[in-house]
């Protein structure tokens, strides 16, 4: 039991990668003993890397993920034909050797419509999940190092954006600001924050009390460099799992925003302004329209959920899931 | 208990009273409900008419003060764009709504019991692995979209592939005409909407209830009713279930209570006039009324369903009884 409590304790004071950690028997695999060697030392960073490989499922979802963004931003280069290009003579028509993904009402490939489009979906999305992660950890580090009345303050604005529908602040938004991708990114990272908040404060509660804290506090280190080089690096995984979720949930909701209507707004295509393009093609013909843009977006849901569910494993190997 | 129950309602007020107010500010910044009497004739007049009748002459703080102090005492106004009593047009919706989350609880819940307590109890089994991985495409497929392909593969293309006069089941509202009540017309025009729902749910559900009953089985009492050589079933059954039901008990009331805001995605593409729809429609409109009607709605059930599931946990496990 005290063995297992001394490895569980969070490494205080500098950085992970100035670190030499030997740890005696963290997870299988992770020291290779050869009799009589010394075991070779390495970096609590090292460790996470070697065990986020490990996880096949989620290095899997990484490759197709940078693959897929690779794709969409490099879609002047990817892209088999020139962006909003009209093939008069090719009418609406289904997937075939020529047009991977078909070709929609106008006569462009959709396929690199897709690709066009997945720029403006995974820009908002990893723009939202970061902004919303680095805010809600500022605002949640500070309620929980400092207590009581921000503490209080920063749960009733959580309430408050609980009843306040997301879409009347991004169309009162929009309407006010203008259409455009920063209105919508920090609407919505403004709405989820709070969610990232609420999980720093908490860890930030839990650490405040440990040792280690308390050592550094008698021997004069300031607040700031309690929460910076003590607490923060001991929240690296939480945090990091918490971004990509929050990625996740920002493609989608994006997407359904714009799919209603709320979000992103033309000439601008995103996979949910497609998805609202194509919602009259359901039942008729010419439903394949409908497939590709919410394919594109499952697809990159799962692999950054992988990628979340991985990163976790790495980070707190001995987390129950 | 009441003293907690009374402290709890008392403090979600100033956010109620707080919230509303931006709203209403938010919206009358940005939306002009005279906007439409522009291309009449006497525009000029008739606008100013208009706002007189608004109240849009006056400052924000007493246009809302005006606003409150008649919603509180019933009087909950018109609606700008159709003339209609929010009072009404609320009523009517959530019964619309209402009905798609009864069905889709209730179900959802059967479904997440069922899988997540089989999936504990075989862990790692083929069927464990299987019900793991469709929750991941649960939770990670956009609900408009599985909505559009459920329409697509499960109504259209089986009328068409075996010739029917109408779909199997249908996709727009809750009743064909002159049809009402609970009957087959009625079911097969639920389907759709609720399995819609239904996946969101199960997928967040199943693997709640999975994460309950594997911590419950891992407890001291189970292995001491194993070691006395009760049957396997019985243990599972009786001691397991019974404690590893509490947590999505409190769950299921605290999402369900989120519902009432409406299921504006489900309620918007299978065309049925629910609290989402109705939201949407006052939202394009600027509707003032309508909007916040429905928020405060929504959000009185938010806070109801919190409360319900504080208590109900607390009935169910004196461990954690509130005082």
């Amino acid at each position: 039991m005290t063995l297992s409590d001394q490895e569980a304790e969070p490494l205080s004071n500098a950085s992970l990668e100035e670190i030499i950690e030997v740890m005696p028997e963290p997870d299988e695999g992770d020291l290779e003993l050869v009799a009589g060697a010394e075991p070779k030392a390495r970096s609590q960073f090292q460790l996470v890397v070697r065990r986020f490989l490990r996880h096949r499922a989620a290095v899997f979802s990484t490759v197709l993920f940078v693959i897929l963004l690779f794709m969409c931003f490099g879609a002047t280069w990817v892209a088999p034909f020139a962006r909003n290009k009209q093939d008069l003579l090719a009418d609406i028509a289904g997937p075939s050797r020529h047009h991977l993904f078909g070709v929609d009402q106008l006569g462009r490939d959709y396929f690199t419509e897709v690709l066009y489009a997945g720029q403006v979906s995974l820009k908002i999305g990893i723009a939202v999940g970061l902004l919303s992660t680095i805010v809600g950890f500022a605002a949640g580090a500070i309620a929980g190092y400092f207590g009581k009345s921000i503490d209080n303050l920063l749960m009733r604005f959580t309430d408050l954006f609980l009843v306040i529908p997301a879409i009347a602040v991004l169309a009162v938004a929009l309407k006010y600001f203008g259409y455009t991708d920063v209105t919508i990114i920090l609407v919505l990272a403004g709405l989820a924050w709070m969610g990232v908040a609420r999980v720093v404060r908490s860890q930030v509660l839990s650490l405040r009390e440990k040792e280690f804290v308390e050592a550094a506090r008698a021997s004069g280190a300031s607040s700031w460099r309690i929460i910076t080089r003590h607490i923060l690096p001991n929240m690296l995984g939480p945090i990091m799992v918490n971004a990509t979720l929050g990625i996740a949930g920002a493609i989608v909701t994006e997407a359904t925003l714009s799919f209603l209507g709320f979000g992103v707004q033309p000439p601008k295509t995103s996979w949910g302004k497609m998805l609202s393009d194509a919602e009259g093609q359901v039942g008729g013909k010419h439903a394949f329209l409908l497939y590709f843009p919410g394919l594109m977006l499952l697809i990159v849901v799962l692999c950054v959920n992988f990628l979340g569910d991985g990163l976790r494993d790495a980070f707190d190997p001995q987390a129950k899931h | 208990m009441i003293k907690f129950i009374a402290r709890r309602v008392l403090f979600s007020i100033p956010v109620l009273v707080i919230s509303s107010f931006i709203v209403f500010w938010g919206i009358r910044k940005t939306f002009d409900p005279t906007a439409k009497y522009r291309t009449s004739k006497d525009a000029a007049r008739l606008i100013a008419e208009k706002r007189k009748e608004f109240g849009l002459d006056k400052p924000i703080v007493v246009q809302w003060w005006n606003w409150a102090t008649k919603f509180v005492r019933g009087d909950w106004g018109v609606s700008t764009s159709t003339n209609g009593k929010v009072t009404d047009m609320v009523s009517r919706a959530l019964g619309f709504t209402v009905q798609l989350i009864f069905w889709g609880v209730v179900i959802s819940l059967v479904i997440a019991v069922v899988s997540g307590v089989y999936s504990a109890v075989r862990q790692y089994s083929v069927a464990d692995v299987a019900f793991t991985g469709l929750s991941y495409l649960g939770v990670a497929m956009p609900p408009f979209w599985f909505a559009l392909l459920a329409i697509q593969f499960l109504s259209v293309e089986p009328k068409l592939h075996w010739h029917l006069a109408h779909p199997i089941v249908y996709f727009v509202g809750l009743h064909s005409t002159g049809q009402s009540g609970f009957n087959l017309d009625y079911i097969r025009h639920l389907a759709l909407p609720v399995l819609t729902l239904t996946v969101q749910t199960v997928a967040v559900w199943s693997r709640f209830q999975r994460a309950a009953m594997l911590d419950v089985l891992s407890a001291d009492y189970i292995r001491t009713a194993r070691a006395k050589g009760l049957p396997r079933r019985k243990v599972i059954f009786k001691h397991a279930l019974r404690n590893a039901l509490l947590p999505l008990v409190s769950q299921t009331a605290v999402d369900a209570g989120a519902l009432f805001g409406g299921l504006i995605i489900t309620e918007s593409i299978f065309s049925i006039p629910g609290m989402g729809r109705l939201f949407l429609a006052g939202l394009l409109a600027g509707d003032v009324n309508v909007i916040l009607a429905w928020m405060l709605v929504g959000a009185v059930f938010v806070i109801l369903f919190n409360l319900l599931a504080d208590v109900v946990y607390g009935f169910l496990d004196p461990r954690i009884r509130v005082t």
